[in-house]
């Protein structure tokens, strides 16, 4: 039998910022590049990110900020990743975060995170080359 | 512990992980299938189909949130289009539901259709048997936004919904075959648009028209799904509908020959790997010949099949 593996991503807008366009242009990017991306849509907790990644066995969280409120909403879903024991899950970031806080975020456990202006394809790549399982 | 023994436990990451292994066509999915199948048949399986746009997604979230104030679980499988060009996929319908992802007794899985041409992806069908296992009461099956003839989820559903809604065709439309044919009960969507009024009455005209003697006639019911209205009446037919199928003996009937028509797909779907596999060469060789018509297909399966059986 012939295993197929398609990587599956969730792409999610934690907490209170409205705006969702650059989440999208992964999202369609994600897929344009043969993965499946499950949008759960704007305004998300930790909590609802980390169950409906657990419910879709994803192998990748993709989570997009602009509010400002990274520095807390990042560590709270590795926090949640853990007590479930589904930290096997790679877990990247973008949107508008400050260099300043990048060293902060990657400590906490978030894999990469891509500020406005990186090149899709290296997104593509980096998430190619670290999924773990 | 292995994954099948997981899921009987209420793991809901076993549940998660299995769905992933029937997807990925892996021999592990297999072996917990097996031991699964023992402990299904149990829960009631609605289908949602409708074209794009009809609002499947949001009556799916309506319809989960009155079946569990019942008390009853729900499980989702939300499918949605596979790229026949990239192998990707995106999977929106997730968002219509947030207000579900929190509830312990909903289970919500968006699957790609990944190349099936049936409005449900071929995964479903085991996907399906899990989340019975799994011990849902009502497992929901939303197809991807089918067109006139995407109707497999007749061969899935217990009872099926068709979703639509108003200004999509004039009246020929509702007496075409395909998928106008598959509908225990009609939704007719944003009823708070205009012309929901004459899309009820060319359905209801369309099974006048009809010569087939309805038991069961399909009812219709007007729903606003963003508002919720409507959908204790929908929730309420599908009750009646579930009960009809009881009642009648046709609900076992039904997954009788469910079992038949699944069991054949294996049967033939294994057969022809078989085949592929033990006879590469000369199959490739026949090929050849038959392009060079020196044989004809005919002639060519007559010469295969006589030195396999």
């Amino acid at each position: 039998m012939q295993e197929t593996k398609t990587i599956r991503v969730l792409i999610a807008k934690p907490g209170l910022d409205g705006h969702d366009r650059g989440a999208k242009v992964i999202a369609r990017a994600l897929r344009d590049a043969g993965m499946e991306v499950i949008y759960t849509g704007l305004r998300q907790t930790p909590e609802q990110i980390v169950e409906a990644a657990i419910q879709e066995d994803v192998d990748v969280i993709g989570l997009s900020i602009l509010s400002g409120a990274h520095n807390v909403l990042f560590p709270r879903v590795i926090e949640l990743l853990r007590e479930k024991g589904a930290d096997d899950i790679l877990v990247v970031g973008g949107g508008v975060i400050p260099h300043d806080d990048i060293p902060y975020l990657k400590e906490c456990g978030i894999a990469e995170i891509f500020t406005p202006g990186t090149p899709i394809s290296q997104i593509v790549e980096f998430i190619k080359n670290n999924v773990k399982k | 512990m292995d994954l099948a023994e997981k899921i009987l436990q209420k793991d809901k990451r076993a549940v998660a992980r299995l769905i992933t292994l029937i997807e990925r066509e892996n021999l592990e999915a297999r072996e917990a299938l097996k031991k699964l199948y023992k402990y299904t048949g149990n829960s009631f399986v609605i289908g949602i189909t409708g074209p794009p746009g009809a609002g499947k997604s949001s009556l799916v979230n309506e319809l989960a949130k009155k079946i569990r104030e019942k008390g009853k679980t729900v499980g989702i499988i939300a499918v949605d289009p596979t790229s026949p060009f990239t192998g990707g996929a995106l999977l929106g319908d997730r968002i219509r539901m947030q207000d579900l992802t929190l509830d312990e007794g909903i289970f919500i899985r968006s699957m790609g259709s990944r190349g099936s041409l049936g409005g449900i992806t071929k995964a479903a069908y085991d996907a399906v048997k899990v989340l019975d296992a799994y011990g849902m009461d009502y497992v929901i099956i939303e197809t991807v936004g089918v067109g006139q003839t995407e109707i497999d989820i007749v061969k899935l559903a217990d009872t099926v919904v068709l979703v639509l809604v108003p200004g999509l065709g004039d009246d020929v439309q509702a007496i075409k075959a395909g998928i106008m044919e598959i509908a225990d009960i009609f939704a007719v969507n944003k009823s708070d648009r205009e012309g929901a009024d004459r899309l009820v009455h060319e359905i209801e005209m369309m099974m006048e028209l009809s010569q087939k003697d309805f038991d069961f006639r399909p009812p219709i019911v007007k729903t606003v799904a963003v508002t919720g209205e409507g959908i204790d009446v929908l929730e309420c037919r599908i009750s009646e509908h579930l009960d009809y199928l009881c009642k009648n003996g046709i609900l076992e009937q039904k997954r009788k020959t469910r079992v038949k028509e699944e069991f054949m797909e294996l049967l033939k779907e294994h057969i022809t790997r078989l085949i592929l596999q033990k006879n590469e060469s000369k199959i490739d060789m026949l090929v050849r010949d038959i392009s060079n018509r020196t044989v004809d297909p005919y002639t060519a399966l007559d010469i295969l099949t006589k030195e396999i059986f």
